[in-house]
């Protein structure tokens, strides 16, 4: 049994990957001409980061000095200095990671038990759920925000953590995900296990979850980074400085009070790095993950 | 693994399991409600509820605290229609799709076809393209805001003239589209790549055998091959695009922008919420904005079901 759900995780992995590994081949002129493209291409998009960390090298006196010039002429880490001595943006950053933690793990659990409850069980009112999650799949707190907050706000949580965390952890969206993909595991697995004298929640905890470990990073994955990244959900919800998340600081806090701009793009680096520092290292699992969840809509 | 699952089989739990399928069902039965529970709880309070409660408020004048409402009808709904805001940031968020749309969809294939195509340092490419998605959206906002900045910015810099982006109506919208591309093609991109190595190597094969050139094979094989992609692309950017907010309101220092012109659906909706407390009026808003979301996703799933009847 065990080698069987080995060779289903090879299986189940292969048609998707994105494998960097392509066998050394010659310089021919095509292949100069596609990489100098690239080059400029990566350039562009490039540029607007270079040009973020030189300003933030910079005093703030220099950065908007007129005409603009790339490098500082006098390389000065004042801006980085300050905004971790006068701002909060070392709570925010604490924020950001409790909430993108707490997120991922009460949506990894939550939806991988309701993907399989919908794909493989059978209970009253299972059609109609799955319609209210497909129906689900519209709504967002840019759609509803307003009764959301209403809402958030009868429950007492506004200005707290839950009510930060809470709203994030209903993603019809990862339910579906994971409910198409345990639909597409054999039955003969289960079954096998079954007729051994196996329960539901062993098969699920023992035989599902392991064969599932690819679509499971998957969604944790999508959801760190959408979390990480959600702007317009703790901006409705917190207005209190020690609560704020990385974005919603730097947004609302960092830009309140005439814009510092050398401050503010290295507030924005710090946002922005850690993701870009750990894609670096899981480039191949965090891409597999996004176009995994991305074609899941297909 | 295996031991451990048959120490436990009690005499009584074997022979139901063994008695079949539809034994296995009632089993499933008992549990499968517990498996959603979780999920459940959650969707209803923060998902189902607040629809209910926004429909229900949508006919209330409600202000912020959620007191002293009475029911008005469709006094708000009527309000909406003729309220030339509702339709002045609804033209707004439509003009943004259909500017971001198009465009991220053929950059997102052009850049996935240059990736694909090229032999070496192809995480290097990949990285580089996109990486600007894992940015929040306010420091990419903030980005550039900071490159647009009529005076100190670069853009100004590089390409000359003093445009006034962030300040003329004209442009305002034009440079909020210019971030959003940079920020989120990427995502598209992975998309569209990860289609390009879907794509069997034999067809090409057979083609080049056939004698097809590169353009052929272009027009013939991959084209064809990615066409439900471009239709998942083009889905969840519209969808994503209707709901634009975070660039907009970044980039314009959390006001309108020039007389209005970038003022987003869903910031008109957080206005009359929030700014100026009218709860049951935002909230009739809402419900109108969910029904148009609703309906463009409801299409395509009618265009997709179409397709796959067609097919057969």
């Amino acid at each position: 049994m065990s080698t069987a759900a080995q060779t289903h995780v090879k299986a189940g992995k292969a048609p998707r990957t994105l494998t960097d590994k392509a066998p050394r081949k010659p310089w021919t002129p095509s292949q100069i001409v596609l990489t100098l493209l690239a080059t400029a291409v990566s350039a562009v998009f490039l540029a607007p980061l270079v040009w973020a960390l030189f300003t933030s090298l910079k005093s703030e006196t220099e950065a908007v000095e007129v005409p603009t010039h790339w490098l500082p002429k006098d390389w000065t880490t004042q801006a980085w200095q300050a905004i971790f001595e006068t701002g909060n943006i070392t709570n925010w950053f604490v924020n950001s990671f409790v909430v993108s933690v707490c997120v991922t793990a009460v949506v990894l659990s939550v939806s991988a038990l309701a993907g399989y409850g919908f794909a493989r069980t059978e209970f009253r009112g299972k059609n109609l759920l799955l319609g209210l999650v497909m129906t689900g799949l519209m709504v967002s707190p840019a759609v509803l925000g307003v009764p959301l907050f209403t809402t958030v706000q009868q429950m007492g949580m506004v200005d707290t953590y839950w009510g930060m965390i809470l709203p994030q952890c209903a993603p019809a969206a990862m339910v579906y995900i994971l409910y198409k993909f345990f639909q597409g595991i054999p039955r003969e697995l289960e079954e096998a296990a079954f007729i051994d004298g196996a329960g539901r929640w062993r098969v699920f905890f023992t035989i599902v979850l392991p064969l599932s470990r690819p679509s499971l990073a998957a969604v944790g994955i999508f959801t760190f980074i959408a979390s990480w990244n959600n702007f317009l959900w703790p901006y409705m919800v917190t207005n209190n400085p020690d609560l704020m998340t990385m974005p919603n600081g730097i947004a609302t806090v960092m830009n309140s009070y005439g814009i510092q701009w050398a401050q503010l793009m290295a507030g924005g680096l710090m946002a922005g790095l850690p993701l870009i520092v750990v894609f670096v290292f899981f480039q191949r699992q965090i891409v597999a993950g996004v176009a995994h969840t991305g074609l899941a809509g297909q | 693994m295996t031991t451990s699952a048959q120490t436990v089989i009690a005499p009584s739990r074997a022979r139901t399991a063994a008695a079949g399928a539809t034994v296995r069902r009632k089993q499933g039965f008992q549990h499968g409600g517990w498996f959603v529970a979780p999920f459940l709880a959650l969707f209803a309070l923060f998902v189902i509820w607040p629809l209910l409660r926004g429909f229900y408020l949508s006919f209330t004048d409600a202000n912020i605290s959620g007191d002293a409402t009475s029911f008005v009808g469709l006094d708000n709904y009527r309000e909406a229609l003729d309220d030339p805001l509702v339709w002045e940031s609804l033209g707004n968020s439509a003009y943004f799709t259909l500017l971001v749309v198009p465009c991220i969809t053929v950059l997102a294939f052009l850049l996935a076809m240059l990736a694909h195509h090229i032999e070496r340092g192809k995480w290097l490419w990949r990285l580089c393209f996109f990486a600007p998605f894992l940015l929040p959206s306010t420091v990419a906002a903030n980005l550039w805001q900071w490159l647009f900045n009529p005076g100190t910015g670069m853009i100004n810099f590089v390409f000359g003239g003093e445009t006034p982006w962030l300040t003329d109506k004209s442009y305002a919208m034009l440079a909020v589209v210019v971030c959003t591309l940079w920020w989120t093609v990427g995502f598209s991109f992975l998309l569209y790549l990860a289609a390009l190595q879907g794509i069997p190597a034999h067809l090409y094969e057979a083609a080049k055998l056939d004698g097809a050139n590169a353009w052929h094979r272009m027009v013939h094989i991959t084209l064809p091959m990615l066409r439900n992609i471009t239709g998942l692309v083009l889905a969840l950017q519209i969808l994503a695009s209707l709901q634009v907010f975070d660039q907009a309101v970044v980039m314009m220092d959390f006001l309108p922008g020039p007389e209005g012109s970038t003022r987003t659906f869903v910031q008109y909706t957080l206005e009359e919420g929030f700014t100026s407390y009218r709860v049951g009026y935002a909230s009739a808003i809402s419900i109108i904005f969910f029904v148009i979301i609703a309906a463009v996703a409801l299409a395509r799933m009618w265009l997709l079901r179409n397709r796959e009847e067609g097919g057969r």
